[in-house]
């Protein structure tokens, strides 16, 4: 076996062989991604058909919010299906690398699959509705870093239960509830500032607890 | 290392719970004055506060076992970090309840979405429930501790980015807060009441943990002795 | 190499080993029988380290760099090719020399020309010997095997013969079998599970 120059560097190299291979693998199935634009749109749809007469336009960005939330539901579920059919993640955890790896390269893919939903999502909300701001912008990317970190762990855990689908939606909304308030506050509120800072928070606080606690949710 | 006593310190844990309880109660109900502003149903306080703290300090603790259990990879902490958190969810319960009760008979609502210690116990309410869901739908062993432990280090953590949520969510939603008339200082014979009333809840949460601890400990006891003799 | 004692696993109420002990000592080879469910494969996913005893003590000697798992799916993806999927396991096991390992592999397994396929694309008995490339990527020492001759073909189960007589010599093998007289003269040790 080759030593590593520097301990970080094999980690590095651990991350970007299995963030190519979740890349390489949703590009091949090209099933999750497409799911998930036409999710969005179709929601963004219903939202319009949904909201009374009188309501105000930031209703329509609350609307966005959940939207984007339960879109990045629906890829999570698809995090780990290859994984969970083929026993695959026993696979990975044999390898002599660190479990957290797999979480970062996961939550790193999601993170992508998340910005290119949104990359569709924002262009069609600004035309139905209203148009996007930057703070809402900056919004959604940290809430993006949020949601991979948590919603991968959460979705390992759903490998090995019985109820899968029906899990990872229980187990995320509770843990999405303040992603959401920053998240909006963020493209509603006249200081978007404290709300960017409380994701942030938030990103940096779950992103360690999740990193840190991967290793006990794939292994024994 | 565990949380179990011997049987006649459990008994006298559940003697000190029911004394506390009972004279917080008698304290909260005939002796502490009234409240000169809010009157009779200010005293709810003395229970919906004490069982909001013991709620507080049940998932602390299971999040506590939660941690050893990681850290020692010893699943006997496994049975104490779900007793906690099961216990945290009941007196949960208890306190929307008791803060139900207040609203309504404060302002004439079984809901407001003003009360932050309200919302926040909803939203922990939702998060232990899912808890449970884990570990029903996930084979009792290894894994399950381990996941339901990495949970409960969640949820833990989950209580003040909650509340920071809250607070901030309430600059743009607004909610219609409700003032009490609070007589804001408590006077020494009112601390005193709640002081009595908190030992009460914290009594009750130790003795049931305990209590259940014990039982479910017994069962775990039972079936090995069975299968040995199979 | 590795040793049980009093080894137990239970699933939710079942238990599917109970109070096993026994040895496998360094160049050992061990050969495990059964019927279906009396728990070969999660002794074997025991000794790679995949599941924890619920009780009893299991040691086993070696690093995670140095087993070697055939499980019984083949643990490659289906919608990469031979070659990609071994690329990764390469690099997660930090091998050195990797492209010439997985070439020689291949070719060994005789999957060399359908290297750029993809594993969906394989037959059962392909995708099998794939993960014997894979499990014998990193030249491990201990060697796992769940049922190595399932689904394989007549060539197939030959290369297997070899390579299992070949991997005896030097390492460590824990094999499940249903046909243990085809491993009968390499084994050190036999053990049945009811």
């Amino acid at each position: 076996m080759t030593a590593p120059a520097f301990p970080g560097l094999s980690y590095a190299r651990d991350v970007a062989a299995l963030a190519r291979k979740d890349l390489l693998l949703e590009l091949r199935s090209r099933d999750t991604l497409p799911a998930m634009l036409l999710f969005v749109v179709s929601t963004l749809v219903i939202f319009h058909f949904a909201l009374p007469a009188g309501s105000s336009d930031v209703a329509a960005a609350g609307l966005l919010w959940v939207a984007l939330v339960f879109t990045a539901l629906l890829g999570l579920t698809r995090a780990f299906v290859a994984e969970r059919e083929q026993r695959l993640l026993d696979g990975l955890v044999l390898a002599p690398c660190d479990r957290s790896a797999i979480w970062l390269a996961k939550a790193l893919s999601i993170v992508a699959f998340l910005l290119l939903a949104e990359a569709v999502a924002l262009p069609a909300f600004a035309l139905f509705f209203d148009p996007v701001t930057a703070p809402m912008v900056a919004g959604i990317i940290l809430a993006d870093l949020g949601i991979a970190a948590v919603g991968t762990l959460l979705a390992a855990m759903a490998v090995a239960s019985r109820a899968r689908e029906l899990l990872l939606p229980l187990l995320f909304l509770p843990l999405a509830i303040p992603i959401i308030v920053g998240g909006v506050g963020a493209s509603v509120a006249d200081d978007p500032g404290r709300y960017l800072g409380f994701l942030g928070l938030y990103d940096a606080v779950f992103a360690i607890l999740s990193w840190a606690t991967f290793e006990y949710v794939v292994t024994e | 290392m565990t949380s179990s006593l011997r049987s006649n310190q459990a008994v006298l844990l559940a003697a000190a719970a029911f004394a506390l309880l009972l004279g917080g109660l008698a304290l909260a109900f005939y002796w502490v004055p009234q409240a000169p502003l809010e009157g009779f149903r200010q005293r709810i306080f003395y229970i919906h506060v004490p069982v909001a703290l013991t709620a507080y300090a049940c998932f602390g603790w299971g999040a506590w076992k939660a941690l050893r259990l990681l850290w020692k990879r010893d699943r006997r902490y496994d049975l104490e970090s779900y007793t906690a958190v099961h216990i945290g969810v009941i007196f949960g319960i208890l306190t929307l309840v008791t803060g139900s009760i207040w609203a309504r008979t404060s302002w004439g609502v079984w809901w407001s979405w003003g009360e932050r210690q309200l919302v926040l116990f909803l939203v922990l309410f939702l998060f232990y429930c899912a808890y449970f869901m884990l570990r029903y739908s996930v084979e009792p062993g290894p894994r399950r501790a381990q996941m339901s432990a990495v949970y409960a280090l969640f949820g833990v953590v989950l209580i003040p980015i909650s509340f920071l949520a809250i607070r901030l969510a309430e600059n743009f939603i607004h909610p219609v807060v409700f003032s009490r008339d609070v007589d804001e200082n408590l006077t020494g014979s009112q601390a005193a009441t709640f002081g009595v009333c908190l030992a009460g809840t914290l009594a009750l949460a130790a003795a049931l943990h305990v209590n259940e601890l014990r039982g479910k400990r017994l069962d775990e006891r039972l079936r090995e002795l069975r299968e040995a003799l199979a | 190499m590795i040793a049980a004692r009093g080894l137990e696993r239970r699933y939710g109420e079942k238990r599917v080993l109970r109070g096993l002990d026994f040895d496998v000592p360094e160049g050992g080879f061990l050969v495990m029988t059964g019927p279906n469910g009396s728990g070969k494969s999660t002794l074997l996913a025991l000794c790679a380290g995949l599941l924890a005893p619920t009780k009893g003590t299991l040691e086993v000697v070696a690093e995670r760099h140095e087993i070697g798992f055939l499980a019984h799916e083949p643990l490659v993806y289906r919608e990469l090719t031979a070659l990609e999927n071994l690329e990764l396991y390469g690099r997660l096991y930090r091998i050195s020399e990797r492209r010439e390992r997985i070439g020689m592999l291949l070719e060994r397994f005789g999957l060399w020309d359908d290297r750029h396929e993809r594993v969906s694309t394989f037959s059962r008995g392909m995708a099998q010997r794939l993960a014997f490339c894979r499990a014998l990527l990193h030249e491990p020492r201990l060697l796992l095997f769940d049922e190595p001759y399932s689904a394989l073909d007549g060539q197939g189960t030959e290369l297997v013969d070899e390579e299992l007589r070949s991997l005896a010599a030097s390492k460590t093998l824990v094999v499940s079998t249903h046909d243990p007289d085809r491993l009968g003269p390499l084994a050190t040790a036999r053990l049945a599970l009811a």
